[in-house]
Formats: C-alpha cells, structure tokens, sequence
C-alpha cells in the first residue's frame, strides 16, 4: 500500500486520538518516501514525528504536532529548525473547514475568528472579506475569512475493521470520513477483515465508510499503536515517552527507528 | 489540610466557573487542571454540561472532531480553556513559538483551536502553572488569538481571567488590560510584579487566594479523580497519587 503513494504525495493523517494508521507511516519510512506534504486533521501526532525524523516530509499542513503528555514532537522542532521542513499553521476548525469544503465540492468555505491572528497573517491563500448576508457589526458588514477546498491525494488511516463488500467501520470517529470524503484516495489498514456488510447493519452503519471512497485495505493488526484505537486499545504513553527521550537527537532518533521501524516489519502494509 | 498547586488551582478555576452563569464547558487535550475544576463544579452539584474532547470512551462528539468547532460557532459553548507558550497584557496568546515566524527559535506545538475559540466561546479562562517574566511578556511573539478584536469581526467572547501558579487576574476587555485578582499564599503585589513581564492594575484591597477546604480537597482525591484517571493518568499519579486500576 505505502508503494502506492508517490512521493510528493498531499497526504491526510489524523492525529493520535483519532486512528491514525502507524503501521502504513512506518511503511512509508521503510519504502524512503521523500516530499510528502502531511495534512493534520485537525492537529498532528506521533505518526507525522516519525515521517518527518525519517526525511518523508516536506511541508506539513495543520494546527499544531504535538505528542501529548509525552511533549512536544522532538523532530518536528529540529526540522523547522534545520529549515528542511516548511510548516503552514492553521486552527483546527480551518482544517475542517477546507476539507469540508472539498468534502462538498465547493471552492471555498468561510469560517469566522482567525482575524487578527497572526495564522491568517501568514496564510496568503486565505482572505477575508465583508459578508455579503451580514450581519451588520457595528455599521459595517461583518468581516471573514475565506478558506480554499483542501483535496488531498489520499487519506491514510487505522479503522477497527472491514467488511466483505471493503466497507470500514471506524466507530464515532467521523473525521476519518471527512478525509476519505475529500480526498482522491483513501487507504486503511485495519485489525481484522469480517464477513457480511456494515451498511446491512443498523448498528454497525453510522460508524462505516462507504467502500466507493476506499481505494485500499490491509490487514495491520495493532496498527494504531502507539495510538489509541477506540474502545480496543489505548495510547501507550510508555512507548511514546521512550520516543520522545530518544528522538531529541538524529542519532537517537536512526537508532530508534532501525529498532522500532525497520525490524518489526507488518508486511500488508507495505 | 496540606494541598497541591494543582488542587489550589482547580480550586480557584472552579470558582471562576461559578462566577457567571454557565451551561456547557469544553475541555481541551492537555487541561488536566481546568478539567479537574470542572468535575469538580458537577460533583458539587452545579447542574453543568461538560464536554471533554479527549475522553476516549464516551466522548461526547459523534459527528467526527468538527463537532465541537461546529456547536461552538452557534454559540453552545459558554466557556473554553487556554493556555499559551506566552500570554500578554493585552490577552494575547502565542501557542507558535518564540524567533521568526513559524517559531525558529523556540517552537510550541501550534495553535489547536484557539484562533477560533478565543472569539467564539461564550468566555475563556486563561490558564498557564508557570508564571515567570518569560511566560508572561508585554508582548507575544506572535499572535496566536488575540486577546480582543478590531470593530467589524463578530466575537461572542474573551478572557475571563487568567489563572497561574501565583495568582489569579481578571482580564477586562473593554480597557484590553488584566487586573490583579489574588495572590495565592507565599506570593505578594510585589513578587507578582516581579514575575510578570506585562504591567496590569492592582485594585484596593487585592488579598491572598483563599486556601482550599478540607471538602473541596476531598472531592477533588475522590469523585473528581475517579473520572479524571482513563484520560490523565499521569495527572492522577502525581497530584491525587492514584492509579488506574490495570
């Protein structure tokens, strides 16, 4: 699957809380991706820290990399800092709202705060305008702020499971839908693949993605991890926080992944 | 009874809460301690909605993380938590890092979703344990939400307070200037003064941050643990000293 995806690919991840695929951004480094452009959704995790230690990234999309309790994301940091990495700051509702606008098949969304931030200030492809419907704030037409359709080349993500007719069932976490929505591609790695069809399923079909949007499946049993995948497992902070010890050097960081990346190898997600 | 910092701050944010009529307060990822203030209103019996973004099982979102973004532009959010790498007098917050744009020298995680909570949440609190001249400066970085807006921008809300690890100031948003609230216990108007890089008013007869009761402190180690522990476990384990159950 990771070979499917060309480098300088726009690629939309979720963060840590919301299913992020671990197992296909470990493939990605194996593969040597190079000049990915990351799309946080809305923020970013542990999976972007990693792309981006291993040289995959060139530009990362979102509203902030982070990796929880366990701090800040060490290689993020040093690649802003190297200048190898150009970040394009935003607030997590602006993410949603240019996926959304893609996710309709509209040009552009508008979204209101952002004026008089510095994020927009920096963003020359957003603009702001006087509301043509109002309301009047103080005499004058409300300003806002404008956001251009986002269309990734293809979503990535973690689903619990997928069915015989290649629908997945990712639960309560709708933005992964959003993303297989306005993107040209979706891949999934998932824990299992069962029989029957989700769609069939009055219980099971809220927390479904269509098959129409997903372009690939495969199996990555624990393939969230270190990330929490719903109600099955959880964020292992351990593993995080011996990351975020070892990733504050390049050294450390090589070092971490010949163990963590290139020994453990979940083979369908190549 | 002997306290915590963090107990005393969840004290003193709970307090805030109370201060103005409030529904439904979100909660974002690392708030431990505006979380813990929260719980610790319900489980005082403030009839309060409490949405935590981050609760792993039961979250309250269903329609994916814009949910919150969504309920919070129609006004259904009354109060909102923020912290910031730098906070200045004018409220302004700086979650983008400190040298050149994006925050070459040193960069914070980024700006989650303050640039639209700032204004659009019926209030905030402004809330940061560290209260140091590098912390709090007379002018951010850069400006991740700004603390009041230009004429012409809808804004629902802005900075209630602002809650340290010395005290407590009430921001007013017509002058765009924090005023001294209390100083919690070892802190005084000039130790305050000392620490904070930003000028702000002190008003007659400011006083010390009164101490938490033996009540607020037992229900803080008890029911507001209890539903703090799947989400903060580290949190628990170093200010309640309690562990999840394996």
């Amino acid at each position: 699957m990771a070979a499917s995806i060309p480098d300088g690919a726009m690629v939309a991840v979720p963060p840590d809380n919301s299913i992020p695929s671990v197992a296909l951004a470990k493939a990605l480094i194996r593969r040597r991706a190079r000049g990915l452009r990351l799309v946080g959704v809305p923020i970013s995790g542990f999976a972007t820290d990693i792309l981006i230690g291993a040289g995959c990234v060139a530009e990362v999309n979102t509203s902030a990399v982070t990796l929880g309790e366990a701090g800040f994301a060490p290689r993020f940091s040093a690649a802003l800092k190297a200048g190898t990495l150009v970040v394009r700051d935003a607030t997590c509702p602006a993410m949603h709202t240019m996926l959304q606008a893609a996710e309709k098949g509209v040009p552009f969304m508008p979204l209101r705060g952002l004026i008089g931030s510095d994020i927009l200030a920096n963003r020359p492809d957003w603009m702001v305008i006087e509301s043509p419907f109002g309301p009047l704030i103080g005499g004058s037409r409300e300003k806002i702020t404008l956001l251009p359709a986002l269309h990734p080349d293809v979503a990535v993500f973690h689903a619990v499971m997928a069915d015989s007719a290649g629908n997945v069932w990712v639960g309560r976490r709708r933005e992964c839908a959003t993303i297989a929505h306005a993107s040209q591609r979706s891949l999934v790695t998932v824990e299992r693949v069962v029989e029957g069809n989700f769609l069939e399923d009055e219980r099971l079909c809220p927390g479904a993605i269509n098959a129409t949007y997903i372009s690939g499946i495969a199996i990555a049993e624990r393939g969230a991890q270190p990330s929490a995948l719903l109600d099955e497992y959880g964020f292992d902070t351990d593993y995080v926080m011996a990351y975020a010890r070892a990733a504050k050097t390049e050294a450390g960081f090589a070092e971490w992944c010949a163990e963590h990346v290139f020994d453990n190898q979940a083979v369908a997600a190549e | 009874m002997s306290y915590k910092t963090e107990e005393l701050l969840a004290v003193c944010i709970a307090r805030l809460i109370r201060a103005r009529p409030t529904r439904h307060i979100a909660v974002g990822a690392a708030s431990p301690v505006p979380a813990a203030a929260a719980w610790l209103c319900v489980k005082q019996g403030d009839p309060l909605h409490l949405s935590l973004l981050h609760k792993r099982s039961g979250n309250p979102f269903t329609d994916g993380s814009r949910e919150l973004f969504d309920l919070t532009g129609q006004g259904r959010i009354d109060l909102f938590f923020l912290g910031g790498g730098q906070i200045d007098g004018q409220a302004n917050i700086n979650l983008i890092g400190t040298g050149a744009w994006p925050g070459l020298e040193v960069r914070f995680p980024g700006s989650f979703g303050s640039a639209f909570m700032y204004y659009m949440s019926g209030r905030t609190i402004l809330f940061r344990e560290e209260h140091s001249p590098r912390v709090l400066v007379d002018r951010v970085a850069h400006i991740s939400a700004p603390g009041t807006s230009e004429p012409g921008v809808f804004r629902r809300g802005h900075a209630q307070a602002l809650v340290t690890g010395r005290c407590v100031f009430d921001f007013h948003p017509d002058l765009g200037r924090f005023s001294l609230a209390s100083y919690h216990a070892g802190e005084s108007v000039e130790s305050i003064r000392a620490m904070t890089g930003f000028e702000f008013d002190v008003p007659e007869g400011v006083g010390e941050t009164p101490a938490p009761s033996d009540a607020e402190l037992a229900l803080l180690r008890g029911a507001v643990c209890d539903e703090m522990l799947e989400t903060y476990p580290d949190f628990c384990a170093r200010v309640f000293e309690r562990k999840a159950a394996a």
